[in-house]
């Protein structure tokens, strides 16, 4: 056991250290169109895509160099390496994965260089959680797909370019894992439709979309007909280390004990107040054992051994802190935390109140916590399943 | 960047692993929580045959010169099985007499205590739940070579097996270590709510001996020893909560009530996965408080105060849930859930429950 690095990963850590050092103003100084420049410079380095094979564009980066990319660029409070989010998270290596050559050389190069917005077309209005059940239908004519149905809960779908749509085109299965196919659709075909929904902090960024008669060549199939439910299970598994975030979270605790500090409570300092300092320190825990759950996860993948559902732990402490740190933030301030920004007392410009809205974001999007207990007793414990 | 274990470390675990499956089973536990002294002879031999008791104690006195992270795989393990054998305190003491006695005193002692020829335990605070110095309230007042000890030890850890005891002591220059033997004081057992441990109270009024038994020891080196205290008990927390997980998680798939096993209603498999969550966090942060004793000693009081800070609420609800979601056979005298849940009790408190170490979270991270 040790957490030294090797002299070539902390070489690959100055390398980072002194890009960002060079070419990362301070947040304020950055110039109005700075991210184009920023995402320019990141293709250039190989570090959109980083652990992507180099014959698609990546630099085949391994696990550690990639948890030290990501906490050097949460440490520097760094814009993120390519803006197309779900392009690089799931499409892109399912694309790789399962895509034709066509495929793989029309969508990878765009996913790089940010030029395209994938938005994901999986939950449905009753078939949400239950992702395998979805109705929304497609029956091949020609060399076309004709997809007929509804999607909802679409994050980013307001301004994507395209969109990774599971449909059904087999209704006569005995498993509802079978029949799904995978379709990658432009957002401006024919027929279909995208209403926003405005979610509890007044922003719209998921929507409902409908698809009537919409076309979609066979071409963008990702994968074989009916194999679907494979395709999207070998993309969300594509887990990555969670060091990122864990960086992200210190970095927001370290702002709650700032607020603690400058608050008062019942007339007195609020840092003084035993339940307020273990609350935090609760935090302080929780983000620690993420950390090194982190790490201890990323020695099992380093020395070869699969992961099974172990990332649902992380996932879970994630849940609870995002929704627990910002109530504890707004509840802390009493009237003055509920003011939004332009409030004359908001707090921090009203930065937790809105956050404090925003929580299902996080804890809803990425799988309800539900979903993950199911995952970790039935997984991980080998309960019977529901 | 390495946080798993060397295969030397997993050997050692399935060493122990096998040593509390064949020799120390449940059965054993229970005959030796019922004994007067909580010892077996043949066990203590037998661990140190196979180098447990000097684990950590460098090779000139005939121990192993392993690090903490070894001795927690080791405590983990002794933790599963509940083994009422004194290896913490033991390996305490060893630490203790590294950190405070003369060098002389290692040379005669450590060997013995490598050996297993003495049983020894390290005994700090004399007043319940209160982790400072000013909780040292037994004195020793130092009169040229002689040394007279007064006052009451009223929570020695496995007192009533050990052969020599190590208790934090006032005196007029500030701290100190004494070293008693058996012979020279009366352990007064102390009936526990967990009876795999064996705790007792000593008084030490009228105990005299020669002076070089005393050393000085500073707040620092308390502190130290407090620390190593909460990270031997969340090592074996580790392993007794991984152990109570397993047996409720078995019985939840064999259990059936309304025709299906209780394992898969939510209300069941869902506390499950709980505390699955909960014993996975405060095993990484156990293994990471290990790491820090030797190799990072600066960080280590706030990774060992994460580490218990955690434990000692999660585990104790693990015990409680544990009894509880077996039903009624949970709550039996016959079935072993219950042993856990007592363990959970006795190591709550043990060098410093959750408010304490969380309040010093808070101190340490600049609140």
């Amino acid at each position: 056991m040790d957490f030294d690095y090797t002299p070539e990963e902390q070489a690959f850590r100055e390398e980072v250290r002194s890009f960002l050092k060079d070419n990362l103003p301070p947040k304020g100084e950055r110039p109005k169109d700075f991210l184009k420049t920023w995402l320019e410079q990141v293709r250039e380095k190989g570090w959109v895509g980083f652990s992507w094979p180099k014959e698609f564009g990546g630099s085949d980066g391994g696990l550690i160099e990639q948890t030290i990319l990501r906490e050097e660029m949460a440490l520097a409070k760094a814009p993120p390496l390519g803006t197309s989010f779900m392009g690089l998270a799931w499409v892109g290596p399912g694309i790789m994965q399962y895509g034709t050559e066509a495929q793989k050389q029309k969508f990878i190069p765009d996913i790089l260089d940010s030029k395209v917005t994938w938005c994901t077309g999986y939950s449905e209005p009753n078939h949400g959680s239950d992702l395998a059940a979805i109705q929304c239908k497609a029956v091949k004519d020609g060399d076309h797909y004709v997809v007929n149905g509804q999607k909802i809960w679409t994050t980013g779908a307001p301004w994507s370019q395209w969109i990774i749509l599971l449909v059904r085109t087999d209704f006569e299965v005995e498993s509802k894992h079978d029949g799904i196919t995978c379709l990658l659709v432009p957002m401006d075909s024919e027929g279909l439709e995208v209403r926003p929904i405005e979610n509890m902090a007044g922003d719209k960024h998921f929507a409902e979309i409908f698809f009537t008669d919409v076309r979609v060549p066979i071409d963008n199939r990702l994968g074989d007909e009916g194999e679907g439910w494979n395709v999207t299970v070998s993309a969300l598994a594509n887990e990555r280390s969670s060091i990122g975030e864990v960086t992200q979270m210190f970095e927001k605790l370290d702002n709650l004990k700032e607020l603690v500090r400058s608050t008062r409570k019942q007339g007195k300092p609020a840092s003084e107040d035993p339940d307020v300092r273990r609350t935090i320190a609760r935090f302080e825990m929780k983000i620690a054992a993420m950390k090194y759950n982190g790490l201890r996860y990323l020695t099992k993948q380093i020395k070869g051994e699969p992961l099974t559902s172990e990332t649902s732990v992380n996932k879970l402490h994630r849940a609870s802190l995002e929704i627990e740190m910002d109530d504890f933030a707004v509840a802390l301030n009493g009237e003055a935390g509920l003011q939004l920004s332009g409030g004359e007392a908001a707090i921090d410009g009203g930065t937790w109140s809105k956050s404090a809205l925003n929580w299902p974001n996080v804890v809803i999007g990425g799988g309800t916590p539900n979903i993950q207990k199911n995952i970790i007793a039935e997984r991980i414990l080998g309960q019977p399943k529901d | 960047m390495n946080f798993g274990f060397s295969e030397e470390q997993n050997l050692l675990r399935d060493q122990v692993a096998r040593f509390m499956q064949e020799a120390c089973p449940m059965g054993k536990v229970r005959e030796l929580s019922q004994s007067d002294s909580r010892m077996d002879a043949a066990l203590w031999k037998q661990a140190a045959e196979l180098g447990w008791l000097g684990l950590t104690v460098p090779e000139q006195y005939g121990g192993l010169g392993l690090k903490w992270i070894d001795l927690t795989v080791v405590l983990e393990e002794l933790g599963k099985g509940l083994s009422p054998l004194p290896m913490a305190s033991h390996a305490l003491a060893c630490a203790a007499l590294l950190e405070c006695a003369t060098e002389d005193k290692l040379e005669q002692w450590l060997p013995m205590m490598v050996a297993g020829d003495a049983v020894c335990t390290l005994a700090l605070y004399d007043e319940p739940n209160w982790i400072d110095p000013r909780a040292i309230t037994a004195t020793a007042a130092i009169d040229g070579e002689t040394v007279t000890l007064s006052g009451v030890k009223p929570f020695v850890n496995d007192a009533l097996a050990a052969t020599h005891f190590i208790f934090a002591v006032r005196t007029t220059d500030g701290l100190g270590l004494a070293t008693v033997a058996r012979e020279q004081i009366t352990v007064n057992a102390q009936p526990l709510m967990d009876p795999t441990k064996g705790m007792g109270s000593i008084s030490l009024d009228g105990v005299t001996m020669p002076s070089e038994y005393v050393f000085p020891m500073s707040e620092a080196q308390l502190e130290y020893l407090t620390d190593c205290g909460a990270m031997a008990t969340t090592a074996e927390m580790v392993g007794a909560a991984d152990a109570i997980l397993e047996l409720t998680s078995s019985y939840a798939k064999e259990r059936i009530q309304f025709g299906k096993p209780i394992g898969q209603y939510q209300g069941v498999k869902h506390r499950l996965a709980e505390m699955y969550v909960d014993v996975e966090s405060f095993k990484s942060l156990c293994y990471y408080a290990a790491w820090t004793v030797d190799d990072a000693r600066d960080e280590m009081p706030r990774a060992v105060s994460l580490a218990k800070g955690y434990a000692s609420d999660a585990f104790a609800q693990i015990g409680i849930d544990g009894v509880g979601l077996h039903g009624a056979i949970g709550f039996t005298a016959e079935y072993d859930a219950q042993l856990y849940l007592k363990r959970s009790k006795w190591a709550r408190p043990m060098y410093g429950d959750s408010d304490y170490h969380l309040d010093r979270v808070a101190a340490l991270g600049g609140l």
